[in-house]
């Protein structure tokens, strides 16, 4: 199938091919910062900064977020001032060379703080490059999409972040595997972002072959370029209500349903639910294994029946069923009630000797493996704090459960009800494409459909896993707490969307 | 249809305040139980950050329900000419 233009010679498959690789690429680059927020914590912040390491990382994981919006301005500009193809190859080297340069950033105990300085920085730059490229690649796609089959074609870009997850667990865990957990927490990490090297500059080699979109190609020839897409976007009120229609009436709801099931479930499971780092993985890996298709499935639906109550029905069922499912996560893990009906053995204590992150008082391990009767299994580690000069009376002492693992029916279920939420990701992100690009007009389209883009995922999706941790931490509430977050944005934006937004899908984006 | 999308909108318009009002006490609250030293900075800085950010979407929102209010979104522009 060839695309609109005549004089393309490049089939439509190869558009998407070289725009999803990319933009695949990107996601990736962008997402093993937060599959490895717990070691990364540890590595860049002092050994005795506790959770505060972690939600200063996940401040540092969110930062990346919020300035995807200011990516979006910059180079939805240039994109519809230059062209598309230009303004997502330089997206693309941006994004590569900070995520490999981040590999190679010392740890606390060599810099101090300047690590998390640096590795901040480089983390600005990532976010400001995403903001750029997601636009350029879903209008690049939709440009050359034939009628009728925008929400099919766009839908393949649509795959790319969950693909992009899914190849940074992946090789997250291939890599952990490999080298043990222990040469994996030290300098095995820094793996998964040098590898990125190599993936950008097969991107890069594949992209460079590519032309420039036919419709923006046309409108330069016609000398019909925006001179300032800026203004046109947000000074026109006609084209400034419809960038907040498509804020708050869709991408913000779409954005806290793809990031509660795409990392705050998995977040939620190996944080509070205490489950093993590799199995709370492939629980993800599994369930984006199987729901990824139906990103297609929805797009393509969407060229049908419309993109509107597809996605509205994907918020819905979030707010509805967001609360059983985590509920169930809790009941389904919640060893210590477990171990007193059900304990089938417990292992011979392992114990370790150490010093305290003060360095002076001692520090007594002791760990026994549990296993219950269904077959699951956890670590149950008493630690004791031994004060210098008392040795003999133990000062302090706590017991932490960790490493849970599931039996085999339990697991299933887990994972079905992450495939639940990440279907729901699939209801809301898979015409959204398309949506945003038949809502602007060619000229603007590039900077209008990339700020509401960016303000739904980056802000309101990219702050999920900071504010719903953030909130579970106050005192008086509960592990479920969190979840009013997303669950308020998401039903706020379906009120929204319902009442303003029409389903008609446009046909004509060449205008 | 058309009277619901205008009184939405007054309701827009006033959740815009209230969002950042509650985002306020939330922050004085959490700040003031936080312990002295880096906790107390670390809070000082998140609820900070969260502020700063949700202050100019809030104020879309009044924008939007402004827009709403006004009748802008009684009948949505069905081609780029329109826009």
């Amino acid at each position: 199938m060839r695309s609109e233009n005549p004089n393309a010679t490049q089939s439509i498959t190869q558009v998407i091919a070289a725009s999803s690789l990319g933009t695949l690429i990107e996601w990736y680059d962008f997402y093993i910062f937060g599959s490895l927020a717990v070691i990364i914590g540890q590595q860049l912040f002092p050994s005795d900064a506790g959770a505060s390491a972690l939600i200063n990382t996940l401040a540092i994981f969110a930062a990346g977020f919020i300035v995807r919006p200011f990516g979006a301005l910059v180079f939805g500009r240039l994109g519809d001032l230059i062209g598309r193809k230009y303004t997502f190859l330089l997206t693309l080297v941006l994004m590569g060379g900070s995520t490999f340069l981040i590999g190679l950033i010392p740890s606390y105990s060599s810099i101090g703080y300047a690590a998390p300085i640096l590795v901040l920085i480089l983390r600005l730059v990532q976010g400001l490059a995403l903001g750029g490229e997601y636009g350029g690649a879903a209008t690049y796609v939709a440009e050359h999409a034939p009628v009728g089959k925008r929400g099919f074609f766009t839908s393949w870009i649509q795959t790319t972040a969950t693909l992009g997850l899914f190849l940074s667990l992946g090789i997250i865990v291939l890599t952990k595997n490999m080298l043990g957990s222990e040469a994996f927490a030290d300098w095995g990490w820094r793996i998964p972002f040098l590898v990125s090297i190599l993936l950008v500059g097969v991107s890069i080699y594949i992209r460079m072959k590519m032309h420039e979109s036919p419709v923006f190609t046309k409108l330069k020839a016609e000398g019909k370029v925006s001179a300032n897409p800026l203004k046109e976007s947000f000074q026109k009120k006609a084209n400034f209500k419809m960038v907040l229609l498509a804020l708050f009436g869709a991408t913000m709801g779409q954005g806290v349903i793809w990031y509660t099931g795409q990392f705050y479930a998995q977040s939620f499971l190996e944080n509070t639910c205490k489950l093993d780092f590799n199995e709370s993985r492939y629980i993800l890996l599994w369930a984006i294994l199987f729901a990824t298709p139906f990103f297609v499935v929805f797009g393509s639906w969407s060229d049908k029946v419309g993109r509107k109550w597809i996605m509205l029905t994907g918020m819905l069922l979030g707010v509805i069923c967001y609360r059983p499912i985590y509920q169930y996560f809790i009941d389904a893990t919640n060893v210590r009630e477990f171990e007193k009906t059900s304990l089938a053995n417990v292992s011979e204590p392992v114990t370790e000797r150490g010093l305290a992150t003060n360095k002076t008082d001692s520090l007594i391990t002791t760990t026994v493996v549990k296993t219950l009767a269904s077959g699951m299994t956890f670590k149950e580690v008493k630690t004791e704090t031994i004060a210098a000069g008392q040795i003999g009376s133990s000062s302090e002492s706590a017991v932490a459960i960790k490493d849970v693992t599931l039996s085999s029916s339990t697991y299933i279920m887990v994972i079905a009800l992450v495939f639940f939420q990440v279907l729901l990701v699939t209801m809301v992100y898979g015409p959204i494409a398309a949506f945003l690009v038949e809502l602007f007009p060619t000229q603007i389209r590039y900077t209008s459909m990339s700020l509401p883009y960016h303000i739904g995922n980056g802000v309101f999706g990219g702050l999920v896993p900071f504010i719903a941790t953030l909130v579970a931490s106050f005192s008086g509430s509960t592990p479920l707490s969190g979840l009013w977050y997303p669950i308020g944005i998401a039903a706020l934006s379906f009120v929204i969307g319902a009442v303003y937004i029409n389903n008609r899908v446009d046909n004509n984006v060449m205008d | 249809m058309n009277a619901l999308k205008k009184f939405l909108g007054l309701v827009w318009m006033l959740l815009g305040p209230v969002i950042i009002l509650f985002l306020f006490m939330q922050a004085s609250d959490k700040i003031g139980l936080a312990a002295e030293g880096i906790d107390r900075t670390n809070t000082t800085l998140q609820w900070s950050i969260i502020i700063l950010i949700f202050i100019p979407i809030c104020a879309g929102l009044v924008i939007f329900g402004y827009y709403a209010w006004k009748g802008e979104y009684e009948h949505l522009p069905e081609s780029s000419s329109a826009l």
